[in-house]
Protein backbone atom coordinates (compact mmCIF):
# COMPACT_ATOMS: atom_id res chain seq x y z
CA UNK A 1 0.00 0.00 0.00
CA UNK A 2 2.76 2.40 0.89
CA UNK A 3 4.58 1.64 -2.36
CA UNK A 4 1.39 2.46 -4.30
CA UNK A 5 1.13 5.82 -2.61
CA UNK A 6 4.74 6.58 -3.32
CA UNK A 7 4.40 5.60 -6.96
CA UNK A 8 1.41 7.89 -7.48
CA UNK A 9 3.21 10.66 -5.56
CA UNK A 10 6.25 10.64 -7.74
CA UNK A 11 4.16 10.49 -10.92
CA UNK A 12 2.02 13.51 -10.23
CA UNK A 13 4.37 15.96 -8.51
CA UNK A 14 4.00 19.35 -10.12
CA UNK A 15 6.32 22.28 -9.56
CA UNK A 16 5.39 25.76 -8.33
CA UNK A 17 1.99 26.98 -7.19
CA UNK A 18 0.14 24.23 -9.09
CA UNK A 19 2.15 21.77 -7.06
CA UNK A 20 1.35 23.65 -3.86
CA UNK A 21 -2.41 23.35 -4.41
CA UNK A 22 -2.07 19.76 -5.59
CA UNK A 23 -0.03 18.74 -2.56
CA UNK A 24 -2.33 20.37 -0.03
CA UNK A 25 -5.45 19.22 -1.83
CA UNK A 26 -4.25 15.65 -2.14
CA UNK A 27 -5.29 12.68 -0.08
CA UNK A 28 -3.28 11.32 2.86
CA UNK A 29 -0.20 13.51 2.89
CA UNK A 30 0.61 17.11 2.06
CA UNK A 31 4.40 16.94 2.25
CA UNK A 32 5.33 14.82 -0.76
CA UNK A 33 8.66 13.08 -0.75
CA UNK A 34 9.48 14.41 2.71
CA UNK A 35 10.39 11.79 5.32
CA UNK A 36 7.91 12.01 8.18
CA UNK A 37 10.66 12.60 10.72
CA UNK A 38 11.68 15.71 8.85
CA UNK A 39 8.10 16.98 8.59
CA UNK A 40 7.70 16.40 12.34
CA UNK A 41 10.91 18.27 13.08
CA UNK A 42 9.66 21.21 11.04
CA UNK A 43 6.33 21.20 12.89
CA UNK A 44 8.26 21.26 16.16
CA UNK A 45 10.49 24.07 14.92
CA UNK A 46 7.52 26.18 13.82
CA UNK A 47 6.00 25.78 17.29
CA UNK A 48 9.36 26.63 18.84
CA UNK A 49 9.44 29.74 16.68
CA UNK A 50 6.28 30.84 18.44
CA UNK A 51 7.81 30.23 21.87
CA UNK A 52 10.85 32.37 21.09
CA UNK A 53 8.61 34.84 19.28
CA UNK A 54 6.55 35.23 22.45
CA UNK A 55 9.71 35.76 24.50
CA UNK A 56 11.01 38.43 22.17
CA UNK A 57 7.62 40.15 21.88
CA UNK A 58 7.28 40.31 25.66
CA UNK A 59 10.86 41.55 25.88
CA UNK A 60 9.89 44.38 23.53
CA UNK A 61 6.82 45.12 25.65
CA UNK A 62 8.66 45.34 28.97
CA UNK A 63 11.54 47.30 27.49
CA UNK A 64 9.23 49.85 25.88
CA UNK A 65 7.26 50.31 29.09
CA UNK A 66 10.26 50.58 31.44
CA UNK A 67 10.71 54.01 33.00
CA UNK A 68 14.30 53.50 34.06
CA UNK A 69 16.93 53.46 31.34
CA UNK A 70 17.70 50.06 29.85
CA UNK A 71 21.26 48.89 30.68
CA UNK A 72 23.62 49.13 27.73
CA UNK A 73 24.41 45.59 26.61
CA UNK A 74 27.49 46.94 24.89
CA UNK A 75 28.97 47.86 28.28
CA UNK A 76 27.48 45.06 30.37
CA UNK A 77 28.98 42.40 28.12
CA UNK A 78 32.32 44.08 27.56
CA UNK A 79 35.47 42.21 28.47
CA UNK A 80 39.03 43.40 28.82
CA UNK A 81 42.01 41.26 27.96
CA UNK A 82 44.58 43.26 29.87
CA UNK A 83 43.76 46.53 28.11
CA UNK A 84 40.68 48.69 27.75
CA UNK A 85 37.38 46.75 27.78
CA UNK A 86 36.24 45.69 24.31
CA UNK A 87 32.48 46.18 23.94
CA UNK A 88 30.32 43.08 23.55
CA UNK A 89 33.35 40.98 22.67
CA UNK A 90 32.22 37.84 24.51
CA UNK A 91 28.90 37.80 22.65
CA UNK A 92 30.67 38.38 19.35
CA UNK A 93 32.92 35.38 19.97
CA UNK A 94 29.90 33.27 20.94
CA UNK A 95 28.19 34.32 17.71
CA UNK A 96 31.19 33.25 15.65
CA UNK A 97 31.44 29.94 17.50
CA UNK A 98 27.79 29.20 16.79
CA UNK A 99 28.07 30.14 13.12
CA UNK A 100 31.14 27.97 12.74
CA UNK A 101 29.21 25.07 14.26
CA UNK A 102 26.36 25.72 11.84
CA UNK A 103 28.81 25.47 8.96
CA UNK A 104 30.27 22.17 10.16
CA UNK A 105 26.74 20.86 10.66
CA UNK A 106 25.71 21.78 7.12
CA UNK A 107 28.78 19.97 5.79
CA UNK A 108 28.01 16.96 8.01
CA UNK A 109 24.55 16.67 6.44
CA UNK A 110 26.08 16.85 2.98
CA UNK A 111 28.75 14.25 3.71
CA UNK A 112 26.13 12.08 5.38
CA UNK A 113 24.14 11.92 2.16
CA UNK A 114 27.37 11.01 0.40
CA UNK A 115 27.61 8.15 2.92
CA UNK A 116 31.09 9.29 3.88
CA UNK A 117 31.03 7.88 7.39
CA UNK A 118 34.23 9.27 8.92
CA UNK A 119 34.04 12.77 7.52
CA UNK A 120 30.44 12.93 8.76
CA UNK A 121 31.57 11.70 12.16
CA UNK A 122 34.34 14.27 12.54
CA UNK A 123 32.11 17.10 11.36
CA UNK A 124 29.37 16.10 13.82
CA UNK A 125 31.91 15.76 16.58
CA UNK A 126 33.34 19.20 15.79
CA UNK A 127 29.82 20.64 15.81
CA UNK A 128 29.20 19.09 19.23
CA UNK A 129 32.47 20.49 20.61
CA UNK A 130 31.71 23.96 19.26
CA UNK A 131 28.24 23.76 20.77
CA UNK A 132 29.73 22.75 24.11
CA UNK A 133 32.15 25.69 23.83
CA UNK A 134 29.19 28.00 23.33
CA UNK A 135 27.43 26.63 26.41
CA UNK A 136 30.65 26.96 28.38
CA UNK A 137 31.00 30.60 27.41
CA UNK A 138 27.40 31.15 28.38
CA UNK A 139 28.06 29.66 31.80
CA UNK A 140 30.96 32.10 32.13
CA UNK A 141 28.72 34.98 31.04
CA UNK A 142 25.99 34.04 33.50
CA UNK A 143 28.31 33.58 36.46
CA UNK A 144 30.05 36.88 35.72
CA UNK A 145 26.72 38.67 35.56
CA UNK A 146 25.31 37.02 38.69
CA UNK A 147 28.40 37.07 40.89
CA UNK A 148 30.30 40.17 39.79
CA UNK A 149 27.67 42.50 38.39
CA UNK A 150 24.88 41.48 40.76
CA UNK A 151 22.25 41.00 38.06
CA UNK A 152 19.12 39.26 39.33
CA UNK A 153 15.82 38.42 37.61
CA UNK A 154 14.18 41.09 39.80
CA UNK A 155 16.78 43.82 39.58
CA UNK A 156 20.27 44.98 38.76
CA UNK A 157 22.54 47.93 39.57
CA UNK A 158 22.68 49.20 35.97
CA UNK A 159 19.10 50.25 35.29
CA UNK A 160 15.69 48.80 34.46
CA UNK A 161 14.90 45.75 36.60
CA UNK A 162 13.32 43.94 33.63
CA UNK A 163 16.77 43.59 32.02
CA UNK A 164 17.65 40.68 34.30
CA UNK A 165 14.42 38.74 33.88
CA UNK A 166 14.53 39.05 30.10
CA UNK A 167 18.19 38.12 29.99
CA UNK A 168 17.86 34.97 32.10
CA UNK A 169 14.65 33.88 30.42
CA UNK A 170 15.71 34.34 26.81
CA UNK A 171 19.36 33.29 26.94
CA UNK A 172 18.51 30.54 29.41
CA UNK A 173 15.94 29.02 27.13
CA UNK A 174 18.27 29.32 24.17
CA UNK A 175 21.16 27.81 26.13
CA UNK A 176 18.89 24.92 27.10
CA UNK A 177 18.18 24.32 23.41
CA UNK A 178 21.91 24.35 22.65
CA UNK A 179 22.62 21.90 25.46
CA UNK A 180 19.99 19.44 24.22
CA UNK A 181 21.46 19.84 20.72
CA UNK A 182 24.97 19.08 21.99
CA UNK A 183 23.73 15.89 23.69
CA UNK A 184 22.09 14.71 20.47
CA UNK A 185 25.16 15.64 18.43
CA UNK A 186 27.28 13.41 20.64
CA UNK A 187 24.71 10.60 20.41
CA UNK A 188 24.66 10.83 16.63
CA UNK A 189 28.45 11.07 16.32
CA UNK A 190 28.50 7.78 18.20
CA UNK A 191 25.82 6.26 15.97
CA UNK A 192 27.64 7.37 12.82
CA UNK A 193 31.00 6.07 14.07
CA UNK A 194 29.50 2.72 15.03
CA UNK A 195 27.97 2.44 11.54
CA UNK A 196 24.39 2.43 12.82
CA UNK A 197 23.26 4.60 9.96
CA UNK A 198 25.02 2.53 7.30
CA UNK A 199 23.68 -0.75 8.70
CA UNK A 200 20.22 0.69 9.43
CA UNK A 201 20.49 -0.49 13.02
CA UNK A 202 17.22 0.23 14.85
CA UNK A 203 17.50 3.07 17.36
CA UNK A 204 17.00 2.17 21.03
CA UNK A 205 14.07 4.56 21.42
CA UNK A 206 12.25 4.77 18.08
CA UNK A 207 13.21 1.29 16.82
CA UNK A 208 13.48 2.77 13.34
CA UNK A 209 16.30 1.69 11.09
CA UNK A 210 19.18 4.16 11.07
CA UNK A 211 19.44 6.41 8.04
CA UNK A 212 21.51 9.42 7.06
CA UNK A 213 18.29 11.46 6.82
CA UNK A 214 18.49 11.60 10.58
CA UNK A 215 21.58 13.78 10.24
CA UNK A 216 19.59 16.23 8.13
CA UNK A 217 16.80 16.28 10.74
CA UNK A 218 19.33 16.87 13.52
CA UNK A 219 20.86 19.56 11.31
CA UNK A 220 17.51 21.33 11.04
CA UNK A 221 17.33 21.54 14.82
CA UNK A 222 20.91 22.78 15.10
CA UNK A 223 20.50 25.45 12.42
CA UNK A 224 17.32 26.57 14.16
CA UNK A 225 19.28 27.10 17.36
CA UNK A 226 21.71 29.25 15.38
CA UNK A 227 18.80 31.05 13.77
CA UNK A 228 17.27 31.94 17.13
CA UNK A 229 20.64 33.30 18.22
CA UNK A 230 20.66 35.62 15.20
CA UNK A 231 17.46 37.21 16.52
CA UNK A 232 18.60 37.28 20.16
CA UNK A 233 21.91 38.83 19.11
CA UNK A 234 20.14 41.53 17.12
CA UNK A 235 17.30 42.38 19.50
CA UNK A 236 18.78 41.79 22.92
CA UNK A 237 22.50 42.46 22.54
CA UNK A 238 22.70 45.02 19.75
CA UNK A 239 19.44 46.98 20.03
CA UNK B 1 8.05 -2.55 10.89
CA UNK B 2 6.27 -0.29 8.52
CA UNK B 3 8.47 2.69 9.32
CA UNK B 4 11.62 0.71 8.78
CA UNK B 5 10.43 -0.15 5.29
CA UNK B 6 9.71 3.52 4.66
CA UNK B 7 13.26 4.30 5.59
CA UNK B 8 14.26 3.30 2.08
CA UNK B 9 11.79 5.66 0.46
CA UNK B 10 13.93 8.75 -0.13
CA UNK B 11 16.46 7.25 -2.51
CA UNK B 12 15.64 9.97 -5.01
CA UNK B 13 15.96 12.64 -2.36
CA UNK B 14 19.39 11.42 -1.34
CA UNK B 15 20.66 11.74 -4.87
CA UNK B 16 19.22 15.25 -5.01
CA UNK B 17 20.93 16.09 -1.76
CA UNK B 18 24.26 14.82 -3.01
CA UNK B 19 23.96 17.16 -5.93
CA UNK B 20 24.11 20.19 -3.66
CA UNK B 21 27.68 21.23 -4.36
CA UNK B 22 29.84 21.82 -1.31
CA UNK B 23 30.87 25.21 -2.63
CA UNK B 24 27.42 26.64 -1.87
CA UNK B 25 27.82 25.81 1.81
CA UNK B 26 31.29 27.35 2.01
CA UNK B 27 30.11 30.54 0.31
CA UNK B 28 27.15 30.89 2.66
CA UNK B 29 29.39 30.13 5.61
CA UNK B 30 31.79 32.92 4.65
CA UNK B 31 28.89 35.30 4.03
CA UNK B 32 27.47 34.54 7.49
CA UNK B 33 30.85 35.34 9.01
CA UNK B 34 31.08 38.62 7.14
CA UNK B 35 27.52 39.61 8.06
CA UNK B 36 28.10 38.78 11.72
CA UNK B 37 31.28 40.82 11.72
CA UNK B 38 29.39 43.72 10.17
CA UNK B 39 26.58 43.58 12.72
CA UNK B 40 29.18 43.50 15.47
CA UNK B 41 30.86 46.49 13.85
CA UNK B 42 27.58 48.40 14.23
CA UNK B 43 28.04 48.13 17.97
CA UNK B 44 31.81 48.46 17.98
CA UNK B 45 31.75 51.76 16.13
CA UNK B 46 28.70 52.85 18.14
CA UNK B 47 26.48 53.69 15.19
CA UNK B 48 23.39 55.26 16.75
CA UNK B 49 19.83 56.25 15.94
CA UNK B 50 17.76 55.04 13.02
CA UNK B 51 20.83 53.97 11.07
CA UNK B 52 21.75 51.57 13.90
CA UNK B 53 18.29 50.01 13.97
CA UNK B 54 18.19 49.75 10.22
CA UNK B 55 21.61 48.09 10.01
CA UNK B 56 20.86 45.65 12.85
CA UNK B 57 17.60 44.55 11.22
CA UNK B 58 19.16 44.46 7.76
CA UNK B 59 22.02 42.16 8.78
CA UNK B 60 19.67 40.08 10.93
CA UNK B 61 17.24 39.45 8.06
CA UNK B 62 20.07 38.60 5.67
CA UNK B 63 21.64 36.14 8.10
CA UNK B 64 18.35 34.49 8.99
CA UNK B 65 17.42 34.26 5.31
CA UNK B 66 20.70 32.60 4.36
CA UNK B 67 20.49 30.08 7.19
CA UNK B 68 16.89 29.13 6.39
CA UNK B 69 17.32 29.11 2.63
CA UNK B 70 20.55 27.18 2.29
CA UNK B 71 21.56 25.54 5.56
CA UNK B 72 18.01 24.39 6.26
CA UNK B 73 17.52 23.48 2.58
CA UNK B 74 14.43 25.64 2.13
CA UNK B 75 15.28 26.57 -1.46
CA UNK B 76 15.16 22.89 -2.37
CA UNK B 77 11.83 22.15 -0.67
CA UNK B 78 8.42 22.02 -2.31
CA UNK B 79 6.15 25.05 -1.89
CA UNK B 80 3.64 23.02 0.18
CA UNK B 81 6.31 22.78 2.86
CA UNK B 82 7.84 26.24 2.42
CA UNK B 83 4.55 28.08 2.96
CA UNK B 84 3.61 25.86 5.90
CA UNK B 85 6.84 26.89 7.61
CA UNK B 86 7.27 30.52 6.65
CA UNK B 87 3.73 31.90 6.73
CA UNK B 88 2.51 31.07 10.29
CA UNK B 89 5.35 33.00 12.01
CA UNK B 90 4.14 36.15 10.23
CA UNK B 91 1.27 36.09 12.75
CA UNK B 92 3.82 37.04 15.40
CA UNK B 93 3.66 40.56 13.96
CA UNK B 94 0.15 40.77 15.44
CA UNK B 95 1.61 40.00 18.84
CA UNK B 96 4.29 42.64 18.32
CA UNK B 97 1.63 45.20 17.37
CA UNK B 98 -0.52 44.39 20.42
CA UNK B 99 2.56 44.39 22.64
CA UNK B 100 3.73 47.78 21.49
CA UNK B 101 0.26 49.30 21.94
CA UNK B 102 0.09 47.91 25.45
CA UNK B 103 3.65 48.97 26.25
CA UNK B 104 2.93 52.58 25.23
CA UNK B 105 -0.16 52.63 27.43
CA UNK B 106 1.73 51.11 30.38
CA UNK B 107 4.54 53.60 29.93
CA UNK B 108 2.07 56.47 29.88
CA UNK B 109 0.28 55.18 32.98
CA UNK B 110 3.54 54.70 34.85
CA UNK B 111 4.60 58.19 33.88
CA UNK B 112 1.37 59.65 35.19
CA UNK B 113 1.53 57.60 38.39
CA UNK B 114 5.13 58.40 39.24
CA UNK B 115 4.74 62.03 38.28
CA UNK B 116 1.78 62.30 40.64
CA UNK B 117 3.80 60.69 43.38
CA UNK B 118 6.66 63.07 42.71
CA UNK B 119 4.56 66.25 42.72
CA UNK B 120 1.82 65.55 45.27
CA UNK B 121 2.96 62.74 47.53
CA UNK B 122 6.67 63.32 47.73
CA UNK B 123 6.69 66.69 49.58
CA UNK B 124 4.41 65.42 52.38
CA UNK B 125 5.65 61.85 52.68
CA UNK B 126 9.45 61.54 52.46
CA UNK B 127 11.08 58.80 50.40
CA UNK B 128 11.03 55.38 51.97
Amino acid sequence: MSTETMASDSLELKPGMAGFFDDWGSDQRAFKGVPWGKAMMWIFLVSDTFIFGCFLASYMTVRMSALEPWPSASEVFALSFGGAPIPLILIAIMTFVLITSSGTMALAVNYGYRKNKWVTFWLLFATALLGATFVGMQVFEWSKLILEEGVRPWGNPMGAAQFGSVFFMVTGFHGFHVSIGVIFLFIFSYKVARGHLDDQTPGWFTKRGGNYEEIEILGLYWHFVDLVWVFIFAFFYLW
Amino acid sequence: MDHAAEGHEPVVREEEAIQHPLGVYFKIWILLFVLSAMSYAVDYYQVQGYLRWFLILFFMVLKAGLIIAVFMHMVWERLAMVYFILLPPVLLLTLVAIGSLEADWTFFQRGVYFLKELIIVAPTAPHH
